[in-house]
């Protein structure tokens, strides 16, 4: 996907997993640091009752001109971490739409998986955070995914973001800055190799 | 009662809505005269506002000459809790009957209490709802005939009397000011509620005087009745006296 | 302690409630009193960590009745006081805004909108529209504005504290859970680097003075003894706020000159209808938008001319015709066709309004 095609309109996010993998976090991050490149951005969290043992959507667009309604129909990618997220995201899934789910979710089949997207894809995020990484930056490639797929940021651009959202983690720890840095990068090469 | 010590009209009365708008017989008038008393004694006019509930209680809206706001039933002492946390120099005083403190308000008065809001509350227990015509109150004494316990009230189905300044000194914490005083003895109550304001002006706590009063109208008493039932009957179920005092001033029970 | 919240003006990306608490701080509010519901229970959140650094006061109350009221308390002391409230609280607001509306006095309550009826959601929808602008045992004797964006929530809020102080009516700001919860850009300022000044505000009760020697003690009620007292009273109300309504009215329109269909909405909705009626304009289509900010007092005069050149009008909200209503009230006897996109509680996009709208053409 080239910047000018990406630049021309909106693009539009839903991030979906169980709560405490992280998505809002990674939309926000990614809200601020197209915000802070110049750019309209707009995340909304689903919340509500369910926010508490449910599925945890972020709802993020990002673009250059004002942004219309905050919740969309269908959405240009859809990252799914859990089987429950990938059942709830399932609606945002039109012709156009990239569907990024992360490969070790369990007891999922192939007809589970929309059969509407524009494309597929499966990546090893948690055993790869898991295995060469460490667990708590799952998310962290996610966002590497996430912005190597739709290129809304740069990828200084977001890593002065996670500076700016987690520097004070690492001031205490700077191991950590590499390896949110790195988690960033594997991400990205992630999808790289699938696209 | 000398007129020495007892004035005929006190000083912070606003002398164009007297007579007042009360029935004949009705406690308030005694209840605002030991409460304009206490005002004038502590010189506190220029300082107060008077904040007065609905129901009976709100024919007091132009009683003093002091700042009075009439506000919603059981809604004066939210009123007067935003005057005071918005300018903790009034000395604001919610004045209200039995239904607006322990039935729609109560949860007010709770909360106000256990808060422990810098703010007096003077509660008129005269067993009934007066201005609506009569109906059962959380006062109510077992047995007593009101419209809406036509053949008295029975314990069963609706309750024993709301014990409320029991209550309001359970919740309330070190600082709080809790009494009952009657309009059978006008100069224990003038100095119940001049302690009230007091504790107020000295932001020592939430302060609050119940006073058991008179409904000869509803009650359909003669002076006689009325007198016997607010000294005798009422006195069953509340007792009359300080519930508690700051332990940096001195209590009193009855006299 | 700093002196100023916003010191010049500065970008920000926040959320809604954010914006809010922001925008009470730069307009001088004085204290709150807040009582918890979702959505809006971030403003209260932002204010007790920003109030105490700029001398401002909370008061966290037992439900919105004391929540309104207390309001109500602050204001009559003189000061700015605000709450925020929504859906079931909304409910219970009406009470002490019915007491504001025939007192005529200054509260300010900004609602964030979520499902309803009852408990419902607590996430969005433009189902207060109604009790906002028609609440209580009243006449709507109120000033409700409703905001679309970040921006909007933020220069409104600092003007409602304004408009309430100024013209003495209950003003609401009707935002909802989605402007409450979303992050977007804005610029925060201070009101008087953009020239805005703030109406002074007065006390109602313990005004400067000695009782009988050099001022009256004010004796304010909101019960009266007879109809014909009550109707001098409310004639009086009724008169100034249709004298000030046309000043206070305010409104968004494109395209209504030529538009075949006029599509109405508010609030957030409208951010939806306007992306909309762009699109359709870029294809060629007579479309337009009409977007009240004021719903109370409403723009009813400038849609009338609107629905007397147009086709038909389309009206688009999160509600079952709450504004639908406000509309029809105010073109009644204008022969326009009215149809409606109603989605109640739901949020509505630009792609379902470009779908309707070409249905009708």
């Amino acid at each position: 996907m080239s910047n000018t095609a990406v630049r021309s309109k909106v693009v539009k996010i839903a991030l979906a997993g169980e709560g405490g993998q992280g998505v809002q976090s990674v939309a926000e991050i990614l809200a601020e640091a197209a915000n802070d490149e110049g750019r309209e951005a707009l995340y909304i969290p689903n919340f509500g009752v369910e926010q508490r043992g449910g599925v945890s959507v972020a709802y993020l667009q990002i673009a250059d001109k004002p942004i219309a309604a905050p919740k969309f129909q269908t959405a240009d990618i859809v990252v799914a971490l859990s089987d429950r997220a990938i059942f709830r995201t399932k609606q945002y899934v039109g012709p156009e739409t990239l569907f990024v789910y992360d490969s070790s979710i369990q007891g999922v089949s192939e007809e589970d998986l929309p059969r509407n997207a524009r494309k597929i894809l499966a990546i090893p995020a948690l055993e790869t955070a898991n295995s060469e990484l460490h667990p708590r930056v799952f998310n962290i490639i996610i966002m590497g995914a996430v912005i190597k797929a739709t290129g809304v940021v740069s990828m200084e651009g977001a890593k002065k973001a996670i500076e700016k959202k987690l520097g004070y983690k690492f001031e205490q720890n700077p191991a950590l800055r590499e390896l949110n840095f790195k988690a960033l990068e594997k991400g990205a090469e992630l999808v790289e190799k699938l696209l | 009662m000398s007129n020495h010590e007892l004035p005929r009209m006190p000083k912070s009365w606003r002398l164009e809505s007297k007579p007042h708008k009360f029935c004949p017989g009705c406690g308030h008038g005694l209840v605002l005269k030991a409460l304009g008393m206490a005002i004038d004694e502590l010189g506190i006019q220029d300082r107060v506002v008077f904040g007065c509930d609905i129901g009976c209680s709100l024919l007091a809206w132009d009683f003093f000459n002091v700042d009075t706001i009439q506000t919603h039933h059981g809604r004066t002492t939210p009123v007067v809790t935003g005057v005071k946390r918005a300018n903790p120099e009034a000395i604001v005083i919610a004045y209200m009957g039995d239904g607006g403190g322990y039935a729609i308000g109560s949860q007010h008065l709770v909360n106000a209490a256990a808060r422990n809001e810098l703010i007096t509350a003077i509660l008129v227990n005269n067993t009934n709802y007066g201005m609506t015509g009569g109906q059962m109150a959380p006062t109510t004494l077992p047995g007593q005939k009101t419209e809406t316990t036509p053949y008295g009230r029975d314990v069963k189905e609706a309750g024993y009397p709301t014990q409320g300044p029991e209550m309001v000194a359970a919740i309330a914490r070190e600082g709080a000011y809790v009494a009952r005083g009657t309009i059978a003895n006008l100069k224990q109550l003038t100095r119940f509620i001049k302690k009230a304001l007091q504790n107020q002006m000295e932001g020592r706590g939430f302060s609050f005087v119940e006073v058991l009063s008179a409904c000869p109208t509803n009650w359909r008493t003669n002076a006689k009745d009325t007198w016997e039932f607010v000294e005798k009957e009422m006195t069953k179920y509340f007792k009359v006296g300080e519930i508690k005092v700051p332990a940096a001033e001195g209590g009193e029970t009855d006299e | 302690m700093a002196d100023k919240p916003i010191e010049g003006e500065k970008k920000a990306f926040m959320t809604g409630n954010e914006v809010v608490a922001w925008a009470a701080l730069a307009a001088g509010a004085e204290i709150m009193y807040g009582y918890p519901i979702t959505p809006q229970n971030e403003i209260m959140h932002y204010w007790t960590r920003l109030a105490p650094k700029f001398n401002r006061k909370f008061l966290q109350t037992e439900d919105e009745l004391s929540a309104g009221f207390t309001t109500i308390g602050g204001v009559l002391a003189g000061k700015r006081a605000f709450t925020a409230t929504a859906g079931p609280g909304n409910t219970l607001m009406q009470e002490p805004m019915s007491m504001a509306e025939m007192m005529r006095l200054p509260t300010v309550v900004v609602i964030q909108q979520r499902g309803g009826p009852s408990t419902a959601t607590v996430i969005y929808s433009q189902q207060e529209v109604t009790m906002t602008t028609y609440g209580g045992n009243g006449e709507g004797l109120r000033i409700v504005y409703s905001t679309s964006n970040h921006q909007e929530l933020f220069d409104y809020t600092i003007k409602a504290f304004n408009t309430a102080w100024k013209y003495r009516f209950p003003t609401f700001i009707l935002g909802d859970g989605y402007q409450a919860k979303m992050r977007e850009s804005l610029t925060i300022y201070d009101p008087e680097v953009r020239g805005i000044e703030m109406v002074p505000t007065t006390p109602y009760v313990l005004r400067p003075g000695q009782i009988g020697v050099n001022r009256e003690p004010n004796h304010l009620r909101n019960t009266y003894n007879t109809e014909e007292e009550l109707y001098e009273v409310l004639q009086k109300h009724i008169s100034a706020y249709n004298e000030v309504a046309p000043e206070i009215v305010e409104y968004q329109e494109f395209g209504t000159e030529d538009a075949e269909i006029v599509v109405v909405s508010h609030g957030v909705v409208f951010r939806s209808c306007k992306g909309a009626v762009q699109e359709l304009r870029e294809e060629g289509l007579r479309v337009g938008y009409f977007r009240p900010i004021t719903l109370r007092p409403f723009p009813g005069e400038q849609l009338r001319k609107v629905a007397e050149r147009a086709r038909m009008l389309l009206i688009v909200e999160s509600a079952y015709g709450q504004l639908a209503k406000l509309v029809k009230d105010a073109i009644f006897g204008c022969s326009v066709r009215i149809e409606g996109l109603f989605k109640p509680g739901v949020g509505i996009t630009s792609e379902e309004v470009v779908t309707k709208v070409k249905e009708l053409l």
